[in-house]
């Protein structure tokens, strides 16, 4: 041990000896480092959610973010981000998660080796995090998702078709059995007449909609979940003259439907506010590694400005129901993310 | 005429036509011209890229990086149509012609100065261009609402009932008809690929001729980076994420021998319309989306399996078998 070492260590000591002693106020020295990680970077709802992240990081002080992800959505790139962010001996691992299970041995790894992991957005399964922060609850989702076509339906009655991601999307699955299980209850007059995959690309989700208008020539709305599906079936709708006949509606991002809405072929469509979500994920995070906080069924956990998260008996707690855009609000977000 | 029906594009154009018939079986409509038409104003984009790739394959090289190319060149234009809404669309398909043939002339260059293998140059290049994109968009969309009307009706502009895509499309193909049987570069791809050391001593410069092959497939590349952003209108970091496969998958269906030196315009063309016939077809068939990879692999291995057992087409310098 060099003798700058040995002093660098004793002055912490003293200083984290005088913090106790003035109150414990300040509990850590040192800058508290949180990973944001994306499902893929470059996606425009997980830059946004890294904006709240810095907000949050900017009014606890003494945070530093690290945002990243892997350049593709896979569980291989995450495992690989989340095995470099163990190396570099962060404080705290945000992931949302391109696969609930794979995720599961790094990201125990990480916590064998005193990292705080949450999961947000996308979740992991209970024995890879300590708690799990949806956007929204699954069942609001889903109701959300189905409400947004059935408004526009004359006598809440017609045809739609969902536009998924890939088929092993956690959350899409799960909003659209919640929407299923909804709709045969409140809208027994809506069919749901197919469930198709986009994988989340351009090509393949304007294609996979191109089908669909041809198999139902009678289609009344597209629900698609998902921020690329509903951009590309908004477009192939424009492209084949249905504007008016068929309403492409579901979760995007206001400044990638501006065009669809304009257009006309999204009357409204819906998503929480991701920066709200970057800020609140980083604030609990802060709280569980600076232990001014601890995970477990029934805790109540600050997420500052945005409110309070009740943990559930499997340690999941759901941010805020989704929040619709149409016309009338699409400029004043279109600019914000 | 029966030298035609022996060759293996007509096995594929049968092929492609019982594809066309099995598909109407499943849903009424499909073979009608309207949709036929759709089909292949879909497909043009992978057209493009196949001809192009098939130019590189022919010289014995691949090159796996003309989705990146696409991606970043596409990004590009669409920035600067956002940037600069006034800006003329064929100025901007000037900019993304030029902004890929300079991607394809740093692989061409590094293939044959360098002499590293294609396969290495390109999977490096697939990476750095791909990369580039996150570094000139920082991760940002350009999005539908950004780009100007004339950038993304362009493409969508209707001639003679044929939208402007699919007649860029035919000139290509139209292009590449006459370069690859009527000059001699063109000959010596054929050249190059099928036997590279009697092509030195025929007088052809190998590395030179695949670094123009390689050229052009950047400039193919650049163009259809345009075509994509403006068609789909967005353009994000993972556009045409994985593509590549697809083009070497078309080529390899029309029978363009990966060993090189061996395949057509004809095949080309006719392996990319198949892929994307099957693609087209799989949404409205009312198959599981499931099999759709697996379908296009089979037709894959069954093209190449089928095409090994045929007598091969042209072949300029013939090699030597031990």
């Amino acid at each position: 041990m060099t003798t700058t070492r040995r002093i660098a260590i004793g002055a912490g000591l003293a200083a984290g000896l005088s913090a106790s002693l003035m109150g414990g106020a300040a509990t850590a020295q040192d800058t508290v480092r949180i990973a944001l990680v994306a499902k893929a970077l470059g996606i425009g709802f997980f830059e946004a959610a890294a904006r709240g992240a810095e907000e949050a990081a900017e009014e606890l002080g003494d945070v530093e973010i690290i945002y990243t992800g892997p350049t593709t959505t896979t569980a291989e790139g995450q495992i690989e981000v989340v095995n470099s962010l163990i190396a570099q001996r962060v404080d705290a691992i945000a992931i949302s998660a391109n696969d609930p299970d794979a995720l599961v041995p790094a990201l125990e790894r990480a916590m064998q080796r005193g990292i705080t992991v949450v999961s947000w957005d996308s979740g992991v399964a209970p024995a890879g995090r300590e708690m799990h922060l949806a956007p929204s609850s699954d069942q609001l989702i889903g109701e959300t998702i189905i409400t947004l076509a059935a408004d526009h339906l004359p006598d809440e009655a017609g045809k739609v078709a969902v536009l998924s991601a890939t088929s092993t999307s956690t959350n899409q699955n799960v909003w659209i059995a919640a929407m299923k299980e909804y709709m045969a209850d409140t809208y027994p007059d809506i069919e749901l007449v197919a469930t198709v995959y986009g994988d989340d690309l351009a090509d393949k989700s304007y294609r996979e909609t191109q089908g669909l208008l041809q198999s139902y020539p009678d289609l009344d709305a597209i629900i698609a979940p998902t921020s690329v599906g509903i951009v590309a079936a908004a477009q192939a709708v424009q492209d084949a003259g249905k504007v008016g006949e068929v309403n492409v509606t579901g979760l995007g991002l206001p400044s990638e439907m501006a065009g669809a809405i304009e257009s006309g072929a999204s009357e409204s469509f819906a998503i929480w506010n991701p920066i709200d979500l970057g800020y609140a994920v980083t604030t609990i995070a802060y709280e569980l590694a600076t232990d001014a906080a601890t995970a477990e069924p029934g805790a109540e956990l600050s997420m500052g400005r945005v409110g309070t998260a009740t943990l559930d008996e499997n340690n999941e707690a759901a941010m805020s129901e989704p929040f619709t855009y149409d016309a009338s609000n699409i400029d004043e977000f279109a600019s914000v993310f | 005429m029966t030298r035609f029906l022996k060759s293996r594009e007509a096995i594929l154009l049968g092929a492609l036509l019982a594809l066309v018939f099995l598909a109407e079986t499943r849903f009424s409509g499909f073979a009608a011209p309207g949709n036929l038409v759709r089909i292949f104003n879909d497909t043009s984009i992978l057209i493009i890229l196949a001809l192009g790739q098939t130019m590189v394959i022919l010289t014995r090289c691949i090159d796996l990086s003309q989705a990146s190319n696409l991606a970043l060149t596409g990004m590009v234009t669409a920035m600067m149509n956002a940037a600069m809404p006034g800006l003329p669309v064929p100025l901007l398909i000037l900019v993304a012609v030029g902004i890929g043939l300079v991607l394809g002339a740093l692989n061409g260059l590094l293939v044959w100065k360098l002499d590293i293998p294609p396969i290495v140059v390109t999977l490096g290049t697939l990476t750095i261009f791909r990369g580039l994109v996150f570094l000139v968009s920082g991760g940002a969309w350009v999005n539908s609402h950004e780009m100007s009307a004339a950038y993304k009706g362009f493409p969508r502009a209707d001639i003679l009932g044929l939208p402007v895509m699919s007649w860029i499309a035919l000139a290509t193909i139209a292009a590449f008809a006459v370069a690859v049987n009527r000059t001699s570069l063109g000959r010596a791809f054929y050249a190059v690929g099928g036997n590279p050391g009697a092509a030195v001593y025929t007088g052809i410069d190998v590395g030179r001729t695949r670094f123009w092959a390689f050229v052009i497939a950047g400039g193919l590349a650049g163009l259809c980076g345009y075509l994509w952003v403006a068609r789909y209108a967005v353009a994000y970091t993972d556009v045409a994420g994985g593509f590549e496969l697809d083009i070497i998958a078309a080529c390899v269906i029309g029978g363009i021998a990966i060993s090189g030196g061996l395949g057509t315009v004809t095949g080309a063309v006719l392996g990319a319309l198949f892929l994307g016939t099957i693609k087209n077809a799989l949404p409205v068939a009312g198959i599981s989306p499931f099999w759709q990879m697996a379908i296009s692999g089979t037709a894959i291995i069954v093209a190449v399996a089928v095409n090994r057992r045929r007598t091969p087409g042209r072949i300029i310098l013939k090699e030597a078998k031990a």
